[in-house]
């Protein structure tokens, strides 16, 4: 057999010995997930089957993350549909305030996905537990909807590019500056349809909380899905969030790749997407003239987990936000926030004048909570810098690392830490 | 099964957000959703399309968000088909899954230009441009999606119990 580990997945998935690239298949699910601005179109989708009865109440998720606490009427009325179905369909991880967090920041931390598991969820940005092993992927509404009621997807098994990781990186260089540095490489084309398979003694390097960044930014190079081996360090994570059996895959040693990097962690430096593609990378040394921020957004399903706060408020401590700077800081989850708490970050981004919010995907989509005006810059640790993203067209996102997004909310310019 | 109508061209990588900004997510009403697709690329789009209009993209069409609301306002908004050279997975699939038809041609997507006439023939993937009276050959979908697109989406697909 020549399979890579996401082939392996996805053919146990799909009952079969072998599959190869390019195959159509119908695959088991562990896991389908929605969110507040997905699901109610699922739900009303579901309203088209023969029976609106649900394959397996436990393997379902339902995370209100985007527009909530409610920004609005409509939004409301969205997370009562949710809810309701929840409720009548006594679906077990349904996550509203008070429990919810950013879904790929959540379910991790919740031990709803372990290494081997065949996931879908209405989110681009499904792909984030490739980190632990899992193949996920993100679908739309339909495809969730037909995934609650029958705990199968259709999958055209994707042929892959393998990204060979080595060394160590240095301080300030974080699985953002990788995931850029990549996507800058490979273009927001440059996986499309493909699995993105990382390899390499580099992996021992970074921590969980890069691999998730990396893994989740898989989509913004048209990948597939994002996938890392599970070595010791993915091990006790699983073990130490989920009481779930995992399995873990190892690609063929013969497994067929359409092309190979090499990532020299060591070589990485600070990178920023420029405004309007994740791919129209700089490292922060090229920039020649001097860039003016008018935000900064410390947060979302890439960057909002501990790890990241810890970053921020180590450049942040004891220093002010710049003047005629707003810094908005948006722990992932309920749990990110209160380690925050008790670690004394959520003080030091306060005394210094930034912001924190309750766990929401907010600004990230210009939905609220930071919606940038004609003209404004923002410096962001979000995912996506297409034009209109957090607010005006006339907006510039700038995508970064929590520590250059911090540095650059102190010096109220772009800048290194 | 044909489509024929006038040519609404855009670039390459038309992203989820451009398509159908978030700040509308929170809407339902199809109408009310169509109503504000690709505003903020093209202002004139929506006043200027009619049923059976063609949008014509480049590379990595539909890049971005998972939102079904992206194929869903373009299907609203009354147009028949997308042509792009090529397109994000996602979008993709939620295409198939909600029955508005997709057509993978690089020489399509550079030649055709705005305002043209096309047609296309989905049995054999043939697209027309009747105002250069060129023709291209589009990448036609595997037997399974057919199958899907035929039943006019995975709805009835499973329902149906096609296999």
């Amino acid at each position: 057999m020549s399979m890579t580990m996401t082939q392996k997945i996805l053919a146990a998935h799909a009952g079969l010995d072998e599959v190869e690239a390019g195959q159509l298949i119908e695959a088991d699910l562990d896991l389908v997930l929605g969110n507040d601005i997905t699901t109610p179109v699922a739900i009303d989708v579901m309203k088209g089957f023969k029976s609106d009865r649900v394959f397996d109440k436990d393997k379902i998720a339902m995370v209100m993350d985007h527009f909530i606490p409610n920004k609005d009427i409509k939004s409301a009325e969205n997370c009562k549909c949710c809810r309701e179905f929840a409720v009548s369909h006594d679906i077990t991880h349904y996550y509203d305030v008070g429990s919810m967090g950013i879904e790929h920041a959540l379910l991790p931390e919740n031990g709803l996905t372990v290494a081997g598991d065949c996931i879908i969820g209405a989110d681009s940005h499904t792909c984030t537990y490739g980190a632990l092993g899992a193949f996920s992927t993100g679908v739309g509404s339909t495809d969730m909807a037909a995934g609650m009621a029958t705990g199968k997807a259709w999958f055209k098994v994707p042929a892959a590019i393998r990204f060979n990781i080595t060394g160590k990186p240095s301080k300030w260089v974080s699985g953002k500056d990788v995931i850029l540095h990549i996507i800058g490489m490979i273009g927001v084309d440059g996986a499309l349809y493909k699995s993105m398979e990382f390899t390499g003694d580099g992996i021992r390097n970074l921590s969980m909380d890069d691999r998730f960044t990396i893994a989740n930014m898989a989509i913004e190079a048209g990948g597939k899905n994002g996938i890392f081996p599970v070595d010791d360090l993915a091990e006790s994570y699983i073990k130490e969030h989920s009481k779930r059996e995992y399995k873990k895959y190892e690609a063929d040693s013969d497994a067929k790749y359409d092309e190979e990097y090499t990532i020299d962690l060591s070589t990485l430096k600070s990178t920023v997407s420029f405004p309007h593609l994740p791919s129209n990378t700089k490292t922060v040394d090229e920039i020649g003239e001097s860039i003016k921020i008018d935000q900064a957004v410390i947060g979302s399903c890439t960057n909002g987990r501990i790890s990241d706060l810890r970053v921020a408020a180590e450049i942040i401590r004891g220093k002010k936000i710049a003047k005629n700077v707003r810094c908005i800081v948006i722990p992932a989850t309920q749990k990110v926030y209160l380690q925050a708490l008790k670690e004394g970050l959520i003080e030091d981004f306060i005394e210094a004048g930034a912001v924190v919010s309750t766990p929401t995907c907010g600004p990230c989509l210009g939905g609220y909570m930071g919606i940038l005006a004609d003209g404004e810059r923002c410096i962001s640790t979000t995912n996506r810098n297409f034009v209109g993203r957090m607010g005006h067209v006339n907006s510039e996102i700038y995508l970064a690392s929590p520590a250059v997004a911090a540095a650059s909310a102190v010096a109220g310019r772009i800048c290194q830490p | 099964m044909n489509a024929k109508g006038k040519v609404f061209k855009y670039g390459d990588n038309v992203d989820t957000d451009v398509i159908i900004p978030a700040r509308y997510l929170a809407i339902q009403d199809k109408k009310e959703l169509a109503s504000h697709c690709m505003e903020d690329i093209d202002t004139e789009f929506v006043r200027k399309v009619s049923k059976g209009d063609i949008m014509v993209g480049g590379k990595n069409f539909g890049c971005g968000s998972s939102r079904e609301h992206a194929p869903m306002v373009i299907k609203e908004s009354g147009i028949s088909c997308v042509i792009a050279e090529t397109f994000a997975r996602i979008f993709y699939r939620n295409a198939i899954n909600i029955g508005l038809p997709i057509i993978e041609c690089r020489e399509a997507s550079e030649e055709i230009r705005p305002g043209d006439e096309v047609e296309i023939d989905f049995d054999t993937g043939i697209i027309t441009d009747n105002t250069t009276q060129k023709t291209y050959k589009g990448q036609p979908f595997p037997e399974f999606m057919q199958k899907i697109i035929k039943a006019q989406g995975l709805v009835n697909y499973i329902n149906e119990g096609i296999k």
